[in-house]
């Protein structure tokens, strides 16, 4: 099965074939999610309009996370079954995931203002986040910081599963400080059951997300593989 | 463990003649902790909250300084190649480094640490969890950051790209070591943080230079 995918020349064929479709199907889950999102779902009673800006801001830290895992994944495969694919599909996937968790920031502060009142708090889930994008830009950067791109993706798929193993323990470590620096003034809003009428955007979006994912990972390992032959054949032509 | 002993002679041995990179983190350390208040100026009621998170920062800072050099001037004049094919496994070799990164970056902090304590009127209750902590705390960043170094060899701008990979994962070692402070200063029990920065410790120790092994062998082949 793994095998069978091995080949960057059969992976650019289907790439190409599937990619119509799937750039089809995220448009019409973004036009399908952002309609729900804007127009035909309820306001919070509590949070008012705001609450909309959740429905960018939960499947950004949803993929976030989920890419996070995705590049552990391909690290492991990259390093255990010297996969060709996975150290491209690691490397394409990084930028992604940085900019999905800049987005979960960026939304966060959006929200927090008129909610919270500040665009900050040092609240254990906005740390870990913080700290996770720091992480995907020093994945970004080890992978670019080699003359060999072998031995960047090598590298950087060791950091990807140094970092996957530490996460947990970053993770414990900030909910611990937390608890003990608490500031008082801050009164958390409880999550109450969420309404029907805004699980549907919310899924809509995650889903449009997902397959926004799934679209640019194709192109850019696409592209990395287009951009891999087209050095080679440069080298080729000038011996 | 005669290969792990031998190994950590030569490099104490080159640390000592040749460079002055032991005694340079160290000074780092001590200049930038007096940096500070500089900044957020020096009142005597607010100094001492701070300066336990303060020197415990700079301790992560002082500890980045010489983890570039860990394994590259071996690397670079050859003798990376012997030592791999030398009967000293590649785990012994990151043990070592850790090792000697430790006894020349990290255990002069400990004798500076009770120094600047005085500085920022840290109490007397502070003084010894301050040393405990460093003491359990600094061999993790050793440890930790053999990984980032091995990782790292060969690359452009080491020191830099070094930083952004190893800060984020020191975080935790940080905010157990300043709550143990924090904890002494308040009269809490801190028995916990000092079970926690020991458990990193010893998952440091089983993990890292397994981890720096299988990162050395990528940066060597």
């Amino acid at each position: 099965m793994l095998h069978r995918f091995a080949s960057p020349a059969r992976f650019s064929r289907i790439a190409t074939r599937v990619l119509p479709w799937s750039v089809a199907l995220t448009g019409l889950l973004f036009v399908a999610g952002i309609y729900f999102a804007l127009f035909a779902s309820p306001a919070d009673y509590q949070q008012g309009e705001t609450v909309r800006i959740m429905y960018v801001h939960v499947p950004s830290a949803w993929m976030a996370i989920a890419c996070y895992i995705f590049i552990a994944a391909m690290s492991a495969i990259s390093l255990i079954w010297k996969h060709p694919l996975a150290d491209v599909a690691a490397r394409a996937a990084a930028p992604l995931g940085a900019a999905f968790t800049l987005i979960v920031l960026i939304t966060g502060s959006l929200w927090g203002k008129p909610t919270w009142g500040t665009w900050w708090v040092w609240d254990a889930r906005l740390t870990s986040v913080l700290i996770m994008f720091f992480l995907y830009l020093g994945h970004i950067a080890l992978t670019h910081a080699f003359d060999n791109p072998q031995r960047g993706a090598k590298a950087a798929a060791m950091l990807a599963l140094v970092g996957f193993i530490n996460i947990p323990i970053i993770k414990f470590s900030v909910d611990w400080w937390n608890t003990l620096h608490q500031p008082a003034s801050l009164t958390r809003l409880d999550r109450p059951a969420i309404d029907p009428g805004m699980l549907t955007p919310l899924l809509l979006m995650g889903l449009a997300f997902m397959a926004y994912f799934v679209t640019m990972l194709l192109i850019r390992m696409r592209a990395d593989l287009n951009a891999a032959r087209a050095r080679a054949r440069q080298l080729s032509a000038a011996e | 463990m005669i290969g792990i002993a031998l190994l950590v002679r030569r490099d104490l041995r080159l640390a000592f003649r040749g460079s002055t990179d032991a005694m340079m983190s160290v000074i780092f350390f001590i200049l930038a902790v007096i940096l500070f208040p500089f900044g957020v100026g020096s009142d005597i009621k607010i100094l001492p909250h701070i300066g336990g998170g303060i020197i415990w920062v700079v301790a992560l800072l002082a500890a980045l300084l010489s983890l570039d050099r860990m394994f590259a001037a071996d690397h670079d004049d050859g003798s990376l190649d012997l030592l791999y094919l030398s009967p000293v496994s590649l785990g012994q070799l990151a043990l070592a480094k850790a090792l000697t990164h430790w006894l020349t970056s990290g255990v002069p902090l400990l004798f500076a640490a009770p120094i600047l304590a005085l500085f920022y009127n840290l109490p007397e209750a502070a003084l010894l969890p301050l040393l405990y902590t460093m003491l359990l705390g600094t061999p993790t960043l050793s440890l930790v950051g053999g990984i980032g170094a091995a990782i790292t060899l060969g690359a452009r701008r080491g020191g830099v790209l070094l930083a952004l990979l190893l800060l984020p994962l020191y975080i935790p070692v940080l905010i157990f070591g300043a709550s143990a402070l924090d904890g002494a200063i308040a009269g809490r029990d801190i028995g916990p943080q000092f079970m926690i920065l020991g458990g990193f410790l010893l998952a440091a120790l089983a993990l890292a230079p397994w981890a720096t092994a299988a990162a050395l062998r990528y940066a060597i082949d």
